[in-house]
């Protein structure tokens, strides 16, 4: 039975660690810090916690001032407030001046489940991505979370962080080294390449399986990073394999899907197809039900990788 | 502690010089915010060659005293109080607006030594001063934060989410002020979206509240002192101004929210305010 670990979970263990290491971390959350796990860090330093209240705009700016003072604050709510409600306050206060703040959002993708499509995220990698000097991270499992979270600590600069409510499989030993911009070939494959992101990473695994026993070798490639974007990573699956398939839990339109069909049509278009929400919103239901209801699990994985190979000429 | 009548004196004489400064900036650049740079001059004279501390060699002194535009549109008055505190030279004031100038349109953090954040949207320079002041008081730092607000910029409902914070924190190290001048882009205040009672709508806040004027040396630099000594709670001084002060050519004249001087109106305005020296 592989262990399962929920990327919050692992984020808030990362904060107190880091708390711990470091004096200048601060945290601010807007009243969900028992869901986004911050709540773990305001338990062993609650001087250096700001509840800020249901205040996402506000939280954004005190960050950033909390930056220029010489602080490294983390900020975290639900993705789709983090990067919906305070959008513009990101641009501004954040990316324009190059803050050195990390926006760590927690119940990204359809899987928040019950809670129904007002609080799903599918368009938060889009919307951060498009922002200069951001960087996009969405790590696969709890291992690569902490080791994003000490990554995003060090680097100097604005920093998005996507991590979701559910338990999902752990993939990584602990002597896994994430590196911001590196992407992770799990498998190189031959046939076709998955190129996956976040919870998808553990799908695509089992969707490899799936079409092994039908002589299929698809590789997969874990890209936690999206932006900036390994286009090298890209480009040699796609001269590798001559298709390529992208999932995400996410719109298929500005996010991992978008990104690689930019890399691609640039310099080595091969097909591609992605996997992802289909330009619609999240509804309310269970995550596994949801995944499929949207067409995200292992087995939509496997059967757009037999599409793709047919698109190959 | 109080200003003494010569501080008083250069005070104005140093608003007076910088009202000038900042016109033929305005002037010579084409576009730019007149009227709203104008209102509140005597407040950023008072809070520069006053209140603050600072020091032009050493920008990120980590002990300087802050201070936000957040109404970033009167950036002419800014880099004018910067050029007269000795941050750059004067002459780089009439780069203001071109391609390649560290003076963009809108203050800019990253180009230019002495403004703590870049800004231009309106709504978010309170939270941004908040977050200096959570920080300093984490610090034990007895730096203080100031952060200059609009009138109009009160719609934007981000203002009212920090008051609550800054009031909850209890940050007494945070002095914000309206530039309550009474006219936004659209026309009056009053008219487009009114925000009238401010002073009890932060009192409201829980904030220590001051209603002065905003052209009156004295009333301004007496409100600085006194908000230093205001303890558990954060202070607003509402300082009465009229936009375009300082010449009959743009005084309450609500076309000069945008607009600059021509040629002429630059002669008239400099004639006056030569002869405002006293």
């Amino acid at each position: 039975m592989t262990q399962k670990v929920a990327t919050r979970d692992a984020y808030g263990d990362a904060l107190v660690n880091l708390g711990k290491k470091r004096d200048d971390v601060v945290v601010l959350d807007a009243d969900l810090s028992g869901s986004t796990k911050t709540a773990k860090f305001a338990k062993v330093f609650p001087e250096r916690f700001f509840n800020i209240g249901i205040a996402e705009q506000d939280m954004m700016g005190t960050a950033a001032g909390l930056a220029i003072a010489g602080k490294l604050p983390f900020v975290s709510t639900f993705a789709v407030f983090a990067t919906g409600r305070a959008w513009e306050q990101i641009r501004q206060s954040i990316c324009y001046p190059n803050m050195n703040v990390k926006v760590v959002a927690s119940h990204a993708g359809v899987t928040v489940g019950e809670d129904g499509g007002s609080h799903q995220s599918v368009e938060d990698i889009a919307v951060m991505r498009v922002i200069p000097n951001m960087t996009v991270i969405v790590p696969a499992d709890g291992v690569e979370t902490q080791q994003a979270i000490d990554a995003v600590a060090e680097y100097k600069g604005p920093c998005y962080v996507r991590v979701g409510r559910n338990k999902t499989p752990v993939l990584f030993n602990a002597d896994y080294q994430f590196k911001i911009g590196k992407a992770h070939v799990f498998h190189e494959g031959k046939d076709a390449a998955i190129i996956a992101t976040g919870i998808m990473v553990a799908e695509a695994l089992v969707a490899r399986d799936m079409l092994k026993a039908e002589g299929i070798d698809a590789g997969v490639i874990n890209m936690s990073t999206i932006k900036p974007l390994d286009t090298g990573a890209v480009l040699s699956a796609a001269k590798r394999c001559g298709a390529i398939v992208t999932a995400e839990e996410h719109s298929i339109i500005g996010g991992l899907g978008g990104a690689v069909a930019e890399t691609l049509a640039e310099s080595t278009p091969v097909p591609l197809v992605r996997i992802g929400v289909k330009d619609t919103f999240g509804t309310s239901g269970d995550s596994d039900g949801l995944l499929k209801h949207y067409g995200l699990s292992a087995g939509d994985i496997a059967a757009a990788v037999k599409e793709v190979i047919k698109k190959k000429r | 502690m109080a200003a003494t009548k010569e501080q008083i004196k250069t005070l104005e004489d140093k608003a007076r010089r910088m009202r000038i400064d900042i016109l033929k900036t305005l002037a010579g650049c084409g576009s730019g915010h007149t009227g709203g740079s104008l209102s509140a001059t005597d407040i950023v004279a008072a809070l520069y060659f006053y209140k603050m501390k600072y020091d032009p060699n050493k920008p990120q002194w980590k002990d300087r005293d802050s201070f936000i535009l957040s109404k970033g549109h009167a950036a002419p008055l800014l880099y004018t109080a910067l050029a007269h505190a000795g941050f750059f030279e004067h002459t780089e004031l009439c780069t203001l607006r071109k391609l390649g100038s560290r003076l963009q349109g809108h203050p800019d953090s990253k180009y230019l030594p002495g403004i703590e954040i870049s800004t231009g949207s309106l709504g978010q320079g309170l939270s941004v001063a908040n977050g200096i002041a959570l920080a300093h008081k984490l610090d034990k730092s007895p730096s203080r934060v100031y952060a200059l607000l609009g009138d109009g910029e009160l719609q934007e409902g981000q203002i009212w989410e920090a008051a609550m914070t800054a009031a909850h924190y209890k940050l007494d190290n945070l002095c914000a002020l309206v530039d309550n001048n009474g006219l936004q882009i659209d026309g009056p205040v009053a008219k487009v979206m009114g925000v009238e009672p401010i002073t009890d709508k932060w009192r409201a806040f829980g904030w220590e509240v001051f209603d002065i004027s905003g052209h009156n040396m004295a009333e301004i630099t007496a409100a600085l002192d006194r908000a230093e000594t205001v303890k558990g709670k954060p202070t607003m001084i509402v300082c009465r101004t009229v936009k375009g002060k300082g010449s009959s050519v743009f005084e309450g004249k609500v076309e000069f929210h945008g607009t600059t001087p021509s040629k002429e109106e630059l002669e008239i305005a400099l004639k006056e305010l030569a002869e405002a020296k006293c």
